[in-house]
């Protein structure tokens, strides 16, 4: 997806030498790829709003809502979380997730950062348009870095910080950069561009060997049915290195399945696999401070639009549809979750108000840049009213500690949203249409919409992301109870993990 | 001497400060404290769970007087504290033995 400004500087001169001596018409000059300046800052800026969503945003919203003996556990598990994939992104991570692989997992050709400085790009969803690599290096890093960060809520007060940490490398892996892979790896829309002036995106894509052999086929084409041939050919070629996923059709904007049914998942078997928290049912357990939570709601759903709207990759129409759709989720979603409440409880509450508003958020992630700003209002709305269901019903009948309900919000949420997905990018219901990325001629081109064909591929996308993520989850889970242990002591779980765990305390 | 010790509502604390202030009571000991008697206390919802929170926030007020005014002073907080609803709280009353003031060692009705 990205190739050395070698590209852009070889490019320029093999159209010119070809041009000289007459082989290539004017009228077919190959624009050269370069940066666009505008996208560029603000994809810095999304990548900036991506950062402040889990430390402070996250980590306070989960802070509020533990016992003051546990808030710091909590707020260092999110702190450390985020600083520890920070590193694995760059070493491992982001070669794995975003470099040419099989159709599952990526390979190692850009570890350590390997061949990306300053001048290397990254491709968008618009031909010869184009980000730094870096920068898009530093986006994917804030996604990998919230996504496990998203798991520590469900096994909150309780958990032994070293198994913490122990699962976070082995889910991150095995989990994470799988789901990335399958979901969002493609070539990019000038890969799909055979000529000899896009050599360099033609190489990355297929190799060297046969980049030299479809464009001496593509030459030897005289008419324009055998041509069609070699494109097709071509594409095949390209789009066998896509994700899995992605080649199947399945549409995910912004993450609901790579992030918040993979996260919503492993919250849920590791709340299963640890059990519940002393005194469950027994003691009190209410936040201990639920103005901290709407602060750390808040600042997540600021920095959820860089999420949403920065997974545009360009600064569009688009972008501000984005944007829009992502405060209309979570509003539906607030008002729905209060409406609930009032009717079964009597009373709307403010964490119900702010749980409504994440589950919006997470509803809304996979739709947001493929749907209507009026399907967005009725995916927050059913996302709002079925995270309700799942938090308050569901948890109850199945008796799992998922602490801060992980995957009641964000599991739960994450599959309705993948699923309405499907239904509202329909355009007869004011939706995008499904662009096809692996047409020869990529330039927007719809596919016709089919609701069978698209459902499949969201199921498709919903399964693999809950499967890989329980199946990844549980043998992280074993390893670690083989080695380090699973939870504190029982004394050190009645003192609060504050204490035991890190030796300080929130309030004196 | 009589120690008389109520339990009331906290957001009656100022009238009681007052009438007591206006019997010539001159010291008060307050403490913020929890409890039930016959009111019953509330349920709280976080999400699907449910606590039942059974001691109710009360200020427990202390003070020392002259056996002569001790009837006066529970008259006092009575009509103070009172607003007619349950949980309005409970006035006790118990001798008192000696009392001691720190600074000048007097003791006794002079040290109160």
């Amino acid at each position: 997806m990205s190739w050395t400004d070698s590209f852009k500087r070889s490019s320029l001169t093999l159209a010119g030498g070809l041009a000289m001596v007459g082989l290539l018409p004017a009228s077919q000059a190959f624009a050269a790829a370069s940066i666009n300046k505008g996208d560029t800052a603000w994809m810095l800026m999304a990548t900036a709003l991506v950062v402040l969503m889990t430390i402070p945003g996250l980590a306070l919203f989960y802070g509020g809502l533990v016992r003051s003996k546990n808030v710091l556990s909590v707020l260092m598990q999110v702190t450390v979380v985020f600083s520890l994939l920070a590193i694995l992104w760059v070493l491992y991570g982001y070669s794995l997730a975003f470099t040419n692989g099989n159709a599952f997992i990526g390979g190692f050709s850009k570890a350590f950062l390997s061949g990306v400085n300053i001048s290397t790009m990254a491709a968008t969803f618009s031909k010869e348009t184009y980000i730094p690599e870096m920068v898009y290096v530093i986006f994917q890093l804030t996604f990998a870095a919230i996504t496990p960060a998203l798991i520590v809520g469900a096994f909150a007060e309780r958990m032994k910080f070293r198994a913490v940490i122990l699962f976070m490398v082995i889910w991150f892996t095995f989990a994470y950069l799988p789901m990335a892979h399958m979901v969002w790896w493609w070539a990019g829309p000038d890969a799909f561009t055979l000529s000899p002036e896009n050599i360099e995106a033609v190489k990355a894509a297929v190799g060297e060997t046969a980049a030299a052999d479809f464009l001496a086929k593509l030459a030897a084409a005289t008419d324009d049915a055998a041509k069609a041939v070699v494109l097709g050919d071509y594409a095949s070629a390209v789009n066998a290195a896509n994700g899995w996923l992605f080649n199947k059709g399945a549409i995910d904007f912004a993450g609901g399945a790579v992030v918040h049914i993979n996260a919503g998942v492993a919250g849920l078997v590791c709340a299963i696999m640890l059990g519940k928290r002393i005194g469950l049912g027994k003691e009190a357990m209410a936040p201990h401070n639920l103005t901290m939570t709407l602060v750390g709601t808040g600042l997540l759903m600021f920095g959820w639009f860089g999420f949403n709207a920065g997974s545009n990759l360009e600064a569009n129409g688009l972008t501000g549809l984005v944007i829009l759709n992502t405060i209309l989720g979570a509003a539906a979603a607030c008002l729905a979750w209060c409406f609930g409440e009032w009717l079964t409880r009597g009373h709307a509450s403010l964490l119900g108000a702010a749980s409504g508003l994440v589950a919006g958020l997470v509803a809304i992630t996979p739709a947001c840049g493929w749907v209507g700003p009026m399907a967005a209002i009725v995916i927050g709305g059913i996302g709002g009213i079925i995270c309700l269901f799942a938090v308050m019903w569901l948890k109850a009948k199945f008796g799992y500690d998922d602490a801060l309900d992980v995957f009641g919000v964000h599991g739960v949420g994450g599959i309705v949203g993948a699923l309405l997905t499907g239904v509202f990018v329909n355009p007869a219901l004011g939706g995008m249409g499904v662009t096809d990325y692996l047409a020869t001629d990529t330039a927007t081109k719809l596919l016709d919409y089919v609701f069978s064909a698209q459902m499949t591929a969201q199921v498709y996308s919903v399964i693999v992301a809950a499967g890989l993520s329980a199946v990844v989850s549980v043998i992280a889970l074993l390893i670690c109870k083989a080695t380090v242990g699973l939870r504190v002591e029982d004394q050190d779980e009645r003192q609060g993990l504050d204490i035991s765990s890190h030796g300080e305390r929130a309030y004196s | 001497m009589k120690y008389i010790v109520a339990i009331i509502k906290p957001f009656k604390l100022e009238e009681v400060r007052e009438a007591l202030g206006a019997l010539g009571v001159q010291g008060i000991t307050v403490t913020e404290v929890k409890g039930h008697g016959r009111q019953r206390g509330h349920t709280e919802f976080y999400r699907g769970a449910e606590y039942a929170v059974s001691f109710v926030p009360k200020v427990k007020i202390e003070v020392a007087v002259d056996s002569n005014l001790a009837d006066r002073v529970i008259e006092a907080i009575q009509i103070a504290a009172q607003t007619g609803q349950i949980g309005d709280g409970k006035i006790f009353m118990l001798p008192l033995e000696l009392a001691v003031r720190v600074r000048t060692g007097e003791t006794g009705s002079a040290a109160l």
